[in-house]
């Protein structure tokens, strides 16, 4: 035997741990076209894709700031604030600007500028003050989204520059735009965080930061990079977010943050940090746009929708415990 | 001529405590010194000044006469001096080949090779002959294989001095002695060494010199052979004291604890004991003999899959601690940190759990009686502490076990259950535990030691052996170490 069919022979657990929600998401498209025709038209489906595109870059974001071992309720408030800071830097008094008149292209940069922003204050605060992540964050999403509401005055932004309802809403070779650049982040994040130094800096920090240091790892950089990172994806979740809906209502990503942690959890992200793949987290959004989408397409209530999303992250969970065998924090 | 490692008048304040006094250490090349100190002699300050993890507030270090890197070049350091610390700097959810070369990935700007990863850690693994598969998980790893691992870490950055800060507190028998041997090998090779242990019987045995430290300064430094037992305790407690001595007492007639037809999958089988009022009893066995797992259950930690144990004529329910607490049993678990107090609720809140519903009515805790009896047993069990109010995590690892022991004594237990009673604590407490074992015990309760550490075993009136689950002997006192660890080993018969 040689050395180097000796590890493709053996069965490696770990491996296939992120895959665990594959089975569901199979077993989900069965379901879900036996119930609706319509279902698994190709047109349903690049719907269901365009719908978790912004929603899946918070939840990549997340994947990436609890691997490392903290914690990050603020992006949801980014999602409405940043592209709202920017649009309102850019468009006139008459229409809801602050009057400065910047040139319009300028709007995305600013936009991922406001959420880079955001993160490096997320940093600021947990990283140098060392204060506690959970709460430093959750004080940002109240903050942040009183950022979106104070400006507007509770009102809808619909004058949009022309640059920012691009990316939302432009289908490149059939499929939207938001579904490609979604797509080629999480490609990039499984690289990433597989294949590269830095990227597994991030599971060594949440693992045992300590250690992590001991190493020679610069611990307190590599978070703040997270923390920025994170910060940016949501402003380009929050600017496609805007194409898709023309317009930036007072409570863009409201509620998000829930469906985010839903998903990485589920995907197989530990909330203690050190755990977890991005392909898991991926799968977690699927599963979630899965269910979402059938649920509408046999008129479930929007009302009591909540409910079944509920009982299926609690379902995943328990799943995920038997398959895992250990006790989850 | 050049010391290999030398620590200069190193000076170390944390706020207003002085962890390190106008200290120093020399080692010479292919040395292998023991340092040893009571807790809080300055011991670990001086790793993580020797490892470049502290800078030292004044003094210097040097390496082969040259003045040691800048604190924050990590490589440096690491090519000169490398540490396997008490806990783990293993990343548990990274693969044994990732942690072996983490942040040292092999591959092209920061772009990881994972198959070259693999052959290096694998090579690494032959070159120092660690058995582990370099593709398991860290975190499954034994913590024998763990510590194997990060000394083959620590070697593969060329460094030639290794410090093992209490390498065998978690190991059993067999392992200390296969840790021994490698040390051994390691010297023969002109490594340098640091070993740092509460066993001092160990210090003689792998080691060729000792420095001792106490209340943060260097005490003395002598060959082993030159610094007989006495007078190293000594050293370390700045007064002679005598080898505790057990005392001798006749157990009563009465069976306090009984133990009939025990068995659980895995841990042990088919286990009778009896525990008589007056009578200290010993478990002993290697790791896997099932002592500690026969010790949790009669506590109720675990249920046993058959058989009964019995408390002061009370047949328990298994697996129910607090039945087995009711029925008048106290006990000690094996890790303090985990089972054994809340680190941040004060001494007499941990020392009065058992208690708090004697302590004041209708689920209420009246502070002022749980403060008089906290008091009482700070009192009995000579527990350092600034005040009943001290949270227990700022205590040292005596004084923190002292608290456990209170929490186990504090309902006048009939029956003792102690598991590793003495385990990371120094000379002193270690005496006042083990004294206190056996003031429980003149007071008429019966006790259970199970511990890994001879010296314990001493106070038993008799001592249990098991080995792989059953217990093979039942040792009156008066037994030899031989004797005793032969039996454990399952070497006798």
């Amino acid at each position: 035997m040689t050395s180097s069919t000796a590890p493709v022979l053996r069965v490696r657990p770990a491996r296939f741990r992120d895959l665990t929600l594959v089975p569901v998401i199979v077993l989900l498209l069965v379901v879900g076209a036996f119930l609706d025709p319509t279902f698994l038209t190709a047109g349903n489906l690049t719907n269901v894709l365009q719908q978790q595109a912004a929603i899946s870059l918070l939840v990549l974001a997340e994947a990436m700031i609890l691997i490392a071992g903290k914690f990050d309720l603020s992006l949801e408030s980014t999602v409405g604030t940043a592209p709202a800071i920017a649009v309102m830097l850019i468009i006139p008094v008459s229409a809801g600007g602050f009057g400065t008149g910047l040139p319009g292209p300028l709007v995305i940069p600013l936009a991922l500028l406001v959420g880079a922003a955001i993160g490096a204050i997320n940093g600021l605060l947990i990283i140098r003050f060392q204060l506690s992540a959970f709460i430093v964050t959750l004080a940002m999403l109240i903050v942040v989204h009183g950022f979106l509401q104070g400006p507007t005055e509770g009102k809808t932004l619909f004058q949009l520059p022309e640059s920012i309802l691009y990316l939302g809403s432009v289908s490149w070779l059939g499929l939207p735009a938001a579904v490609w650049i979604a797509g080629a982040l999480f490609a990039a994040g499984v690289f990433a965080l597989g294949y590269l130094r830095a990227g597994r800096a991030l599971y060594a920090i949440g693992g045992n930061a300590d250690a992590a240091r001991a190493a020679g790892i610069r611990v307190d950089r590599v978070l703040w990079a997270v923390f920025i990172l994170g910060g940016t994806l949501a402003a380009l979740a929050g600017i496609l977010e805007t194409g898709r809906l023309g317009a930036i209502g007072n409570n863009q990503g409201v509620g998000w943050i829930f469906m985010v942690f839903a998903a990485a959890v589920i995907g197989g992200v530990s909330m203690d940090g050190g755990k977890g793949t991005i392909l898991g987290a991926l799968t977690g959004v699927l599963v979630i746009g899965l269910v979402q989408n059938i649920l509408t397409l046999i008129g479930v209530s929007g009302f009591w929708q909540p409910v079944i999303y509920g009982a299926i992250i609690l379902i995943a969970l328990m799943i995920s415990r038997i398959a895992g065998g250990k006790a989850q924090d | 001529m050049n010391h290999h490692v030398e620590a200069r008048n190193v000076v170390k304040r944390f706020g207003p405590t002085t962890a390190l006094d106008r200290a120093g250490i020399e080692i010479a090349e292919g040395e292998t010194r023991a340092l040893v100190g009571r807790n809080g002699a300055g011991k670990s300050t001086l790793v993580s000044i020797l490892t470049g993890l502290l800078r030292p507030d004044q003094g210097e270090v040097l390496f082969s006469g040259e003045p040691a890197p800048p604190i924050a070049d990590r490589d440096a350091w690491r090519q000169r001096v490398a540490c396997v610390y008490q806990h783990s700097t293993i990343i548990p959810g990274l693969s044994v080949a990732e942690n072996l070369f983490l942040n040292r990935q092999p591959g092209r700007g920061g772009l990881i090779r994972w198959r070259a990863l693999r052959d290096r850690a694998r090579e690494l693994l032959d070159t120092y002959e660690v058995d582990v598969d370099a593709q398991a998980l860290a975190g499954e790893l034994t913590v024998e294989q763990r510590q194997l691992v990060e000394i083959a870490r620590a070697l593969s950055f060329g460094a030639r001095f290794i410090i093992l800060d209490e390498p065998t507190a978690r190991l059993d028998g067999p392992a200390i002695e296969r840790l021994f041997a490698r040390m051994r090998s390691l010297r023969e090779q002109g490594v340098t060494m640091l070993y740092i242990s509460h066993h001092l019987d160990e210090v003689y045995e792998i080691c060729q010199s000792v420095t001792v430290f106490r209340d943060a300064r260097h005490i003395v430094t002598s060959p082993v052979a030159d610094l007989p037992h006495d007078e190293l305790v000594a050293a370390m407690t700045g007064e002679a004291t005598v080898a505790y001595t057990s005392r001798s007492r006749t157990p009563g007639g009465t069976v306090v604890l009984s133990g009939e037809r025990l068995s659980l999958a895995g841990r042990y089988q088919d286990v009778d004991l009896t525990v008589r009022s007056g009578e200290v009893v010993g478990l002993a066995g290697s790791a896997s003999s099932g002592k500690v797992g026969l010790a949790e259950t009669l506590v109720g930690l675990h249920r046993a899959d058959s058989g009964t144990v019995t408390v002061n004529g009370r047949r328990l329910r298994p697996g129910d601690v607090p039945a087995a607490l009711r029925a008048g049993l106290g006990w000690v678990p094996q890790d303090r940190h985990r089972e054994g107090f809340v680190p941040r609720l004060s001494v007499g809140e941990n020392a009065t759990f058992p208690i708090a519903r004697k302590l004041g009515r209708y689920g209420l805790v009246s502070p002022s009686r749980r403060r008089a009896k906290a008091e009482e047993l700070i009192e009995s069990l000579d527990i350092k502490t600034e005040g009943a109010d001290q949270p227990v995590g700022d205590l040292s690892g005596g004084n923190a076990q002292k608290v456990v022991f209170a929490r186990a004594l504090v309902d006048d237990p009939d029956v003792l259950v102690v598991i590793n009673p003495t385990a990371g604590v120094d000379v002193k407490a270690k005496q006042a535990l083990l004294g206190a074992v056996e003031d429980a015990v003149e007071r008429g309760a019966g006790a259970v030691v199970v511990s890994d550490e001879l010296d314990d075993l001493r106070i038993c009136d008799r001592v249990l052996v098991m080995f792989h689950g059953r217990v093979v002997k039942d040792l009156p006192r008066g037994w030899t170490d031989h004797e005793l660890v032969a039996v454990m080993e399952g070497m006798e018969e």
